[in-house]
């Protein structure tokens, strides 16, 4: 079915939301990944108590957009170093699959948790006045564009902090090698805070979007979300953050064409089989680059 | 009677075991031939101890036996499975408050009698999720474990078909409120129609013809698109049948798109809609559903009318949709603007129990109780079958709904419906279809 560029460019608008949200999560997984060598599984359900965050705050405090965000933030990053600190540190020299199952436990214990406060999925209030341009037949809403905006500045101020930064310069060292760095007098056990801090409080911005973009939240919300931005993380390279926005962003890209050409019945079928093929044939992801372990 | 046996028992005991006066001034007397044995008694002494507390214990159990096997009041129990939590807890809501209030209602006339006896009627409410293997599950506790005569309820299709399934092979009666897909009743293998399954509404192809002919005659479209869950049953059966019949009468579907349940984002869906430029958009979703992909819409410019199917008659609609369904049209079982007195009636105490005005889930779902309630006053002895052919035999009831009465052989009434308009928020009346 031939059909006008006009319709192309509007799909890509489509894949361009949805694979900002994705980044954002996925940006947390291959943070603490590189930090830790760790799978952070519970990330996409930190993702959903975002979410929920941004609920409450809406409804109890009816506070403007960037407040409301600002807050859901700071609570999630919170969250997060909570997490760090009584689940992942004790665990620090265990084994590696006692971290991932404290990780999945961590996970279940914050879904059932949120389902033992709100049993029914919850509609969020709008928080932004939506406006609708269209330019030459294709219809730009302002919510897709915050939306793509603001996780751009995110991912940028993310990757200036990362690279220009001493915490961001930290954060690198430790993930190059762990043992040697704390005898540079680098606080390891706070750059690892800080870094759970900053993926999830991006989570917390995704959740926050994600809520403008589809206002019914529900506590599994985050379990389909988190193995998909984790997937992208991984196709992108885990560990890189550039990796993570790619692989992101050629997640959304995929699912939508899929919808656009394919019955939505096969979208996770077909998305997942097409990442697994590029796993395949190229197992380090797209910028990741093998890990050589000098005995 | 029990408690009184249970503080004589206590006395009895304590009469019994607690060391007498006299033993204690042994104890202070000291006397050398008992001082290693104070406190105890001799063989004799114990077995004549033991066997007392035996008496006593045993008169107890037989007194306090006979007293529970004392005739009660006749109780006798309906089952009714609904969608409390799971995506559509609005539904579960209604269906369960409006059951409560029907057995409320009859308990306070009286109860009821079958075949001249006085019976209370119990109402044993289960949840089933909104999920299809969840209403299979309570289904059969209902039916074994609680022993009701018979079941009201699932109302959305995806929990009545399995659970209608389950009443079938048990040879239990079971009337869905709300379910329109023309699966819950009929056996699929043979093609004939299930012989205790009933339902209190119109189906699926009554629905379609019914939008269609509207769509068609008073909106005067051509092109319509379409947009349904291919996971759930009720969505799946009613976006065909549109299909089917507006092709009949001369329409042409432009789009014909798909979304599983759970998702989200419809974008893509709604892009491929827009592009082909339809008159009328087909949106057969349940409520949670409608108010994200409507706003979805809005915001990707798509401005064409939204219609609806029964499923749109929830009051969280609105809510959730934030004014993007505002002029859309959708089917419904009854207006709350055009009621009959039977319906004023049933209006006036819902509110008056729940402070909110009853919705079609409410109204059907009382409809469903009033016609087993019927068939229960009608029926031979208190036994399922005997309900079930009393069920079939209602020759008409007057319904909050309107006249209900089963087509010969089937579990299916014939009914008419109502299209109704979303009008600054309200849900108003605009036509009736009688079939």
């Amino acid at each position: 079915m031939t059909q006008s560029g006009v319709y192309w460019l509007q799909q890509i608008l489509n894949a361009l939301q949805l694979g900002s949200i994705y980044a954002l999560i996925a940006l947390g997984y291959s943070m603490v990944y590189g930090i830790l060598t760790m799978i952070n599984f519970a990330h996409g359900d930190v993702f959903m108590v975002g979410a929920f965050i941004c609920f409450l705050a809406a409804t109890l405090l009816k506070l403007p957009f960037v407040l409301t965000l600002l807050i859901t933030m700071t609570a999630s990053a919170g969250l997060g170093v909570l997490i760090e600190r009584l689940a992942y540190k004790p665990l620090r020299n265990a084994p590696h699959v006692s971290a991932i199952i404290t990780a999945l436990g961590v996970g279940l214990f914050l879904e059932n948790l949120t389902l033992a406060f709100y049993p029914y999925p919850q509609h969020v209030p709008p928080l932004l006045h939506n406006v609708t341009w269209q330019l030459g037949g294709v219809a730009l809403s302002s919510l897709q564009l915050i939306v793509i905006s603001l996780s751009l500045t995110l991912m940028l101020v993310l990757d200036y902090v990362v690279r220009r930064t001493p915490v961001g310069v930290a954060m690198r060292a430790i993930s190059w090698d762990k043992t040697s760095v704390p005898l540079m007098g680098v606080p390891v056990n706070l750059i690892i805070s800080i870094t759970f801090a900053i993926g999830a409080g991006l989570a917390g911005a995704a959740g926050t979007m994600y809520s403008l973009a589809y206002p019914v939240i529900d506590p599994y919300m985050g379990i389909m979300v988190g193995w998909k931005a984790f997937i992208a993380a991984v196709v992108g390279g885990i560990g890189t953050i550039r990796g993570a926005v790619i692989g992101a962003f050629i997640l959304g890209g995929v699912e939508i064409m899929v919808v656009a050409l394919l019955p939505s019945t096969y979208r996770d079928l077909v998305v997942f089989s097409l990442l697994l093929t590029l796993i395949v044939i190229r197992p380090h992801g797209i910028l990741g680059s093998p890990r050589v372990q000098k005995v | 009677m029990k408690g009184r046996v249970l503080i004589a028992v206590a006395f009895g005991l304590l009469a019994l075991n607690c060391p007498s006066r006299a033993g204690k001034l042994q104890f202070y007397n000291t006397r050398m031939d008992q001082s290693d044995s104070v406190g105890q008694q001799s063989p004799m002494k114990k077995q004549l101890s033991l066997f007392l507390n035996f008496l006593v214990l045993s008169a107890a159990i037989a007194l306090i036996g006979c007293g529970a096997r004392a005739p009660k009041e006749q109780v006798i129990k309906i089952g009714a499975i609904v969608e409390l939590t799971g995506d559509m807890p609005a539904v579960g809501a209604s269906s369960r408050n409006a059951a409560e209030l029907a057995v409320a209602t009859l308990n306070r006339a009286g109860g009821i009698t079958i075949a001249g006896k006085q019976y209370r009627v119990e109402l044993v409410t289960e949840d089933n999720g909104a999920k299809p293997d969840q209403s299979a599950a309570v289904a059969n506790k209902l039916i074994t474990q609680d022993e009701v005569i018979a079941i009201v309820g699932p109302n959305a299709s995806l929990g009545a078909i399995p659970a209608a399934e389950i009443a079938e092979a048990n040879r239990t009666l079971l009337i869905t409120p709300w379910s329109t897909n023309p699966k819950t009743t009929m056996n699929t293998a043979s093609g004939a129609p299930k012989q205790y399954v009933f339902r209190a509404c119109f189906t699926d192809p009554f629905e379609g013809r019914v939008l269609a002919g509207f769509i068609t005659g008073q909106l005067g479209a051509k092109r319509a698109a379409v947009l349904y869950d291919v996971a759930s049953e009720a969505p799946k059966s009613q976006a065909e049948l549109f299909r089917q019949t507006f092709e009949k009468l001369g329409g042409s579907v432009v789009a014909f798109e798909t979304y599983t349940t759970g998702d989200r984002d419809f974008s893509a869906q709604l892009t491929k809609i827009q592009s082909a430029k339809p008159d009328v958009i087909f949106l057969p979703a349940y409520y949670n559903d409608v108010g994200l992909i409507a706003q979805q819409a809005r915001r990707q410019g798509i401005t064409q009318t939204l219609i609806g199917s029964d499923a749109w008659s929830s009051p969280e609609l609105v809510k959730m949709s934030q004014g993007s369904v505002e002029g859309s049209y959708f089917v419904n079982h009854y207006a709350t603007d055009i009621a009959t007195p039977t319906a004023r009636e049933f209006i006036a105490a819902y509110q008056q129990k729940y402070g909110k005005t009853p919705d079609d889930v409410a109204a059907l779902t009382y409809d469903a109780m009033g016609l087993l309630f019927h068939a229960l006053k009608a029926a031979a002895a208190p036994e399922r079958q005997a309900v079930r052919d009393a069920m079939a035999a209602i020759a008409g009831y007057p319904g909050v709904t309107g006249d209900i009465r089963f087509v010969p052989g089937s579990g299916d009434p014939v009914k008419s419906a109502v299209i109704m308009q979303v009008k600054s928020g309200q849900f108003a009346w605009v036509t009736n279809a009688v079939p």
